[in-house]
């Protein structure tokens, strides 16, 4: 029994020693997340897990401030010809790779080319021709036809610079064995990478922009389970938790004294959580039924009361955060159930009908809690509606992505500018079989498809700005989707992080001027 | 024991990974879904001849009886594929939790054995009196209970009410950087709750165990006889009756071996373990199969060699068996 008593009492010494009261190294800051990358490179692979990281690796041609103006990065100062068929970026002289190479208009010219080959988002780079190189510091690129999300293409999150010598080597880039050790340019080099747990960034010390970055270091913790996390927000053991989307979770770190929730980072990743409609299946080609089904959903009961309040209501193909979404434009469908009984009466359905609605495995407030809630809500105009249930994400992708549905809820992303994450959803010869997140509502329309090919090369803003209103006006006036809220992403933060990682791609983004305000 | 029994038990062991490895590889391809299609939506979007070019990196265009036959000539090389999610070998993957896991897997091991057979052996002496009524009660939620819900419940607890343990993973961040002799007080540290809970189930079942058992053999004459011969109470519980109650725990204990390595998949996904758990869990969710079949691999060849360990044991521990085969 001594001997219990005395394990016990050096079990509660070293517990106290150790206990997680703040043991806060200078200039180290912990960011958790749920995400979990492949690799690093976010020149060959899109998504939050692989930007956070990849960005503070990599440094980009620009960057953006808060208010979507671009601002020198790599590229000090940047021309764009007057026919808008060439871009002629002049780049800082010091800049070097982590190895200790300087940057030059070769890895420049490289980067983008592999991008263009080898990124998802197709779009990004699609009119890209050619670089020139006439000088070390110096990149032109050609383009086929004007393209004005050329500049936003260049962002961090979406243009990392990698180093020639490293990834000419001849190799698959998508399998480059660096993409686990990547060396760039920017802000953080990589210290350590234990897939599925944890990366650490050590401060790059050569950075080419003078006295940053100003933290030593960044760690980026993996916590898949949700209630670990978030008491690791809580007990100080965690300092930053981007991309935080459950209401109760916002609502928990929101009531933390030492900690400041935002919802602002998100405009340039504009996630979108929609009900989509296979145009093509007998009971849905009827628009009217697609808008009977709109007047029929209560976005407003979605957002104040299943979301808490935390989400905000979406109208429009376009993120309402965007500088192209236009509210007078768009048809919101407020709620109205006896206009959306007479739409099913006319469309020959007044006797009601059954349909079916998936939705993507992920947080069931966003997806399964609203499909749950169309099945009570749609029964008032007549429609049954059953819930399908998928396993995992491959079950669904498989029958979206296969056209084997009827409604799906599902989140989608904007990233940015429209041609790379809007055009996708709508374009006629997106449809694809297969293919998830192309257009698997089978939606067509000639004038959208003439309107969005003359947006993606028009390089006047307010000429732009007015297809794109015309654009939003046609969608919700088809609905192949019932837009219903951005998803609501929160960044939970210590409050002595300043110059926290906001602006329009938030935590995607080189985190170079955050520091710690003692 | 003979040279010819411990080489039939090894054939048989490898007789037995072998029906493992087919039986993994056939349940898991015969599992609707199409790896591709994953590997594809993590890369941010698919086109058909993306999917194509997939399908043929990794061999998944071939007939699945092809694949079993690659699979098994890799495996027997020592090669158990590339990850389809994070394009690394399987085998450095493992290489890198295992430690983990087997660290996890023996601390609950000893925990719940030693703390289990305590308390069985105290509850035996007084069947009846209040201790061994709490150590019943108390073994039959530890059974009941799942093993998440009590996690969650301890790191609650512990890690939320009174923060005097770490909530998830197995070293701080904060702390990676120091010596080694506080690094290793911080793995155990953070050993204390993932370990107990997973121990907890097992102490049950060794606690009930070992209570039946020891009142079986205290109600036997030699135990009738030590007493009269004025033996220690202690000297008589711990010195005459446990040794021949130890048997059945013993047995018991390397068949739940298994168990705690299924149970250890639950404990590290709700703490953060980075061990072979974790990976197991991550891969079933990304449909990651070599990664999957990889873990199986591992864990039935731990159990494999846990059962023989504890066949052999047994027949040390126990002389009546050592003639027999």
């Amino acid at each position: 029994m001594k001997m219990m008593t005395r394990l016990m009492g050096a079990a509660v010494i070293a517990a106290s020693a150790l206990s997680t009261a703040p043991l806060q190294a200078e200039g180290t800051l912990v960011i958790a997340s749920s995400q979990v990358p492949r690799h690093l490179n976010g020149a060959v692979q899109s998504g939050i897990a692989t930007a956070v990281p990849s960005t503070q690796i990599f440094a980009s041609p620009l960057r953006y401030d808060e208010n979507w103006e671009p601002q020198p990065y790599l590229a000090e100062s940047w021309s764009v010809s007057d026919d808008g068929l060439s871009v002629t970026l002049n780049l800082v002289q010091n800049a070097t790779f982590h190895d200790g190479k300087p940057v030059t208009s070769e890895d420049v010219a490289f980067s983008i080319m592999t991008i263009k080959e080898n990124h998802p988002f197709k779009s990004m780079f699609a009119p890209v021709e050619a670089i020139e190189t006439p000088d070390a510091h110096t990149a032109v690129i050609k383009l086929s036809n004007p393209h004005p999300a050329l500049l936003l293409a260049l962002s961090p999150a979406l243009a990392p610079i990698l180093p020639k010598h490293i990834y000419g080597d001849g190799q698959d880039v998508k399998a480059h064995p660096a993409n686990a050790a990547p060396i760039g340019s920017g802000p953080f080099m990589l210290s350590e990478f234990t897939p599925g747990e944890a990366i650490v960034l050590k401060k790059n010390p050569n950075f080419f922009i003078e006295g940053r970055p100003m933290l030593d270091e960044i760690i980026i913790r993996i916590i898949n389970d949700p209630s670990a996390l978030l008491i690791a927000m809580e007990n100080g053991e965690a300092d930053v938790y981007p991309f935080m989307a459950g209401s109760q979770e916002i609502k928990r770190l929101s009531e933390a004294d030492h900690l400041t929730v935002s919802n602002e980072g998100y405009a340039a990743v504009g996630p979108i959580n929609w009900l989509a409609f296979n145009t093509k299946s007998p009971k849905l080609s009827d628009v009217r039924v697609r808008q009977a089904i709109s007047y029929a959903v209560d976005r407003d009961f979605i957002t104040k009361a299943l979301h808490r309040g935390v989400s905000t209501p979406q109208r429009s193909p376009i993120i309402e955060s965007s500088p192209f979404f236009d509210a007078a434009a768009v048809a919101a469908y407020d709620v109205d159930l006896e206009k959306a009984k007479a739409l099913m009466t006319e469309a020959g359905f007044g006797d009601g009908m059954e349909l079916t609605v998936d939705y993507i495995p992920g947080p069931a407030e966003q997806q399964k809690s609203i499909a749950e809630y169309l099945k009570s809500q749609l029964a008032k105009i007549g429609i049954d509606v059953t819930v399908r249930a998928a396993p995992d994400f491959p079950t669904w992708a498989g029958r979206v992505g296969g056209h084997d549905f009827e409604l799906t809820m599902d989140v989608v992303f904007n990233w940015g500018d429209p041609v790379i994450g809007v055009h996708r959803t709508y374009l006629t010869d997106n449809i694809r079989q297969g293919v998830i997140w192309s257009n698997t509502q089978s939606y067509s329309n000639a004038r959208v498809d003439e309107i969005l090919a003359q947006a993606a090369i028009e390089g006047d803003f307010a000429k732009r700005k007015a297809l794109y209103s015309e654009f939003q006006a046609l969608v919700t006036q088809d609905v192949p989707i019932y837009f219903i809220n951005a998803t609501p992403y929160h960044t939970a933060y210590k409050k002595e992080l300043m110059n926290a990682p906001m602006g329009i791609w938030g935590t995607m983004h080189p985190m170079d001027r955050v520091h710690w305000s003692k | 024991m003979t040279p010819s029994y411990l080489l039939r038990r090894l054939f048989y062991g490898l007789l037995l990974m072998l029906g493992v490895v087919v039986l993994n590889f056939l349940l898991i391809r015969l599992a609707p879904g199409d790896p591709a299609v994953v590997i594809a939506g993590e890369m941010g979007g698919a086109d058909e001849a993306l999917l194509a070019a997939i399908r043929a990196d990794y061999g998944l265009d071939k007939p699945v009886l092809t694949q079993l036959g690659i699979y098994i000539g890799n495996v027997l090389q020592g090669d158990l594929g590339q990850s389809f999610f994070f394009n690394q070998p399987v085998a450095t993957l493992i290489g890198d939790r295992i430690g983990p896991t087997i660290l996890l897997v023996l601390c609950a091991q000893v925990i719940s054995i030693l703390l289990g057979v305590f308390l069985g052996v105290i509850a035996a002496r007084k069947p009846n009196g209040v201790l061994s009524g709490f150590v019943s009660v108390f073994a039959t939620i530890g059974y009941a209970v799942p093993v998440f819900w009590t996690g969650i419940m301890l790191i609650i607890l512990f890690a939320s009410v009174f923060p005097i343990f770490p909530v998830e993973g197995m070293q701080s961040v904060r702390l990676r950087d120091a010596g080694f002799m506080i690094r290793a007080l911080d793995v155990a540290h953070h050993l204390v709750l993932p370990a107990f809970t997973l121990a907890l189930i097992y102490l049950a079942q060794y606690a009930r165990l070992s209570r039946a058992s020891m009142l079986e053999v205290l109600g036997s004459d030699y135990i009738r006889t030590a007493r009269a011969k004025g033996a220690s109470e202690r000297s008589v519980l711990f010195k005459h009756a446990l040794r021949n109650a130890s048997l059945p725990i013993l047995t018991v204990a390397g068949l739940q071996f298994g168990n705690l390595i299924s149970g250890a998949l639950l404990v590290e996904t709700v703490f953060n373990w980075p061990g072979m758990g974790r990976l197991a869990f991550d891969s079933i969710l990304r449909r990651d199969y070599p990664t999957i079949m990889g873990v199986l691999f591992f864990a039935s060849a731990m159990v494999v060699v846990a059962n023989l360990l504890t066949d052999l044991s047994y027949r040390l521990a126990d002389p009546r068996l050592r003639g027999k085969s």
